[in-house]
């Protein structure tokens, strides 16, 4: 009976938790068929979550209420190879999470899907937005529960995982660094056939130029 | 398995904790500014919160944005036209909805990547304490000192990590930059050189021709 009602407790808590995340975080104004994108440059086999919130504005009582039903937003996410990971519609609140495979900057859109143009009704969705990535995204709460660790093993634990999170960006610099090395060698490359091969045109023409005319001269009988 | 939670007590404080974590949050984005544009964020903020805002123009143009912060009366805290990076903190002195705004308008055809982070009051404890009258014990509080300086060291990976992305971008506009150019100025070379000869022919011809009729 009582771990039942302690299950139940904690199940509020974890809910409160995830409710209490939407309370307080950044907006901005997004209009009807606008499709506003943010780009994440993340490591690997890094988790980020999203969580949305809407509000449309209403006229007669000139303030921004919740958005009505049906009036959700589409979010698509794509990897820095242009391929899409994530595709869905969700409603007017959701909460969006996705794991990187490749490293490198990975874009997620959102566009309201609204088919009645007159819901807006000239105004703008209200969109508040949190994005959490790496450890930031790890509900500390949950894995205490879960793992039933003490305060100084948890405290250990987001130690463990921060680190976790600066040795993949540390990877991750690395390989940018080779791509960053390739492309100032191919530009030093071109630049020196470049001048090469300018210098051997510009030889190649004038030599061609005099002779042609030399001939042409010799032809006219002026020379 | 809920042997943590046996205590009521215990659990009202997680569930108090929770509440905090709503109130304090910092939001780091990255979003593209079209030419001519402009983008608003707002956040509501209590009085007395310490708040800064961080930005970095990534990719585009000149790599500048104007930037500008308004409080909720609309008094400009902070405007910067064309800067490229910047840090500025500020403490709350009124409640109410804080308003910053990136503008591009002054560019006509660049796209701009703009990276701010905007972070208000401190962080959320990990957990609730309940002895925390009372000092943390030694590696409690080694634990937070290592915590602030990882925190510190993921700030300066990221912004390392934005001027990177800014050179790598330079460079590949470098280097496409490089290839049409070489390529261009052969065309370039060929075409004036053989419209040289052409037209200096093109004088001798005509002259021939007017020389031979007045002569007949």
């Amino acid at each position: 009976m009582a771990a039942v009602r302690m299950r139940s407790c904690v199940l509020s808590v974890l809910l409160l938790n995830v409710f209490y995340s939407f309370v307080s975080s950044l907006y901005f104004h997004i209009g009807e068929t606008e499709k506003k994108c943010f780009i994440e440059e993340i490591p690997d086999e890094t988790m980020i979550i999203g969580n949305y919130r809407t509000q449309l504005y209403d006229k007669q009582r000139e303030e921004y209420l919740p958005a009505t039903q049906g009036l959700g937003m589409f979010v698509e996410v794509k990897d820095p190879d242009d391929k899409v990971i994530l595709s869905r519609q969700y409603g007017s609140e959701g909460r969006f999470t996705f794991t990187s495979h490749t490293p490198g900057e990975h874009q997620i859109c959102l566009h309201s899907n609204s088919s009645k143009f007159s819901l807006f009704a000239g105004g703008m969705l209200r969109v508040h937005l949190d994005i959490q990535v790496g450890e930031h995204a790890n509900n500390y709460a949950e894995i205490a529960a879960k793992d039933k660790l003490t305060e100084l093993q948890l405290r250990v634990r987001q130690l463990v995982e921060q680190v976790d999170q600066i040795q993949k960006e540390q990877n991750y610099q690395r390989y940018r660094e080779e791509r960053f090395r390739q492309t100032s060698e191919s530009t030093n490359q071109r630049v020196l056939w470049w001048s090469i091969v300018q210098t051997l045109i510009l030889v190649a023409i004038g030599i061609w130029q005099m002779r042609h005319l030399k001939s042409f001269f010799e032809a006219k009988k002026l020379v | 398995v809920f042997r943590m939670y046996g205590s009521p007590r215990v659990l009202l404080q997680v569930l108090w904790a929770q509440l905090l974590c709503g109130w304090v949050l910092g939001s780091e984005l990255t979003f593209e500014l079209p030419d001519n544009a402009k983008q608003c964020f707002y956040e509501d903020i209590i009085i007395g919160t310490k708040c800064t805002l961080e930005f970095q123009v990534v990719t585009g143009g000149h790599y500048d944005v104007d930037c500008r912060l308004e409080d909720p009366d609309g008094t400009t805290l902070y405007k910067e036209m064309k800067k490229q990076y910047d840090s500025f903190t500020f403490t709350a002195a009124k409640n109410g909805t804080y308003k910053f705004c990136f503008s591009n308008e002054f560019s006509t055809f660049t796209h701009k990547t703009v990276y701010f982070d905007f972070q208000v009051g401190d962080d959320p404890p990990l957990f609730p304490n309940e002895n925390r009258v009372t000092a943390l014990t030694q590696m409690e509080s080694a634990c937070v000192s290592i915590h602030e300086a990882l925190k510190s060291v993921i700030d300066y990976q990221t912004h390392f990590r934005l001027r990177e992305a800014q050179g790598r971008s330079r460079a590949e506009d470098l280097n496409t930059r490089v290839a049409f150019w070489s390529i261009g100025e052969a065309i370039i070379l060929l075409v004036v050189s053989i419209s040289q000869v052409v037209l200096l022919r093109s004088f001798f011809s005509d002259k021939k021709t007017t020389t031979t009729r007045v002569g007949s």
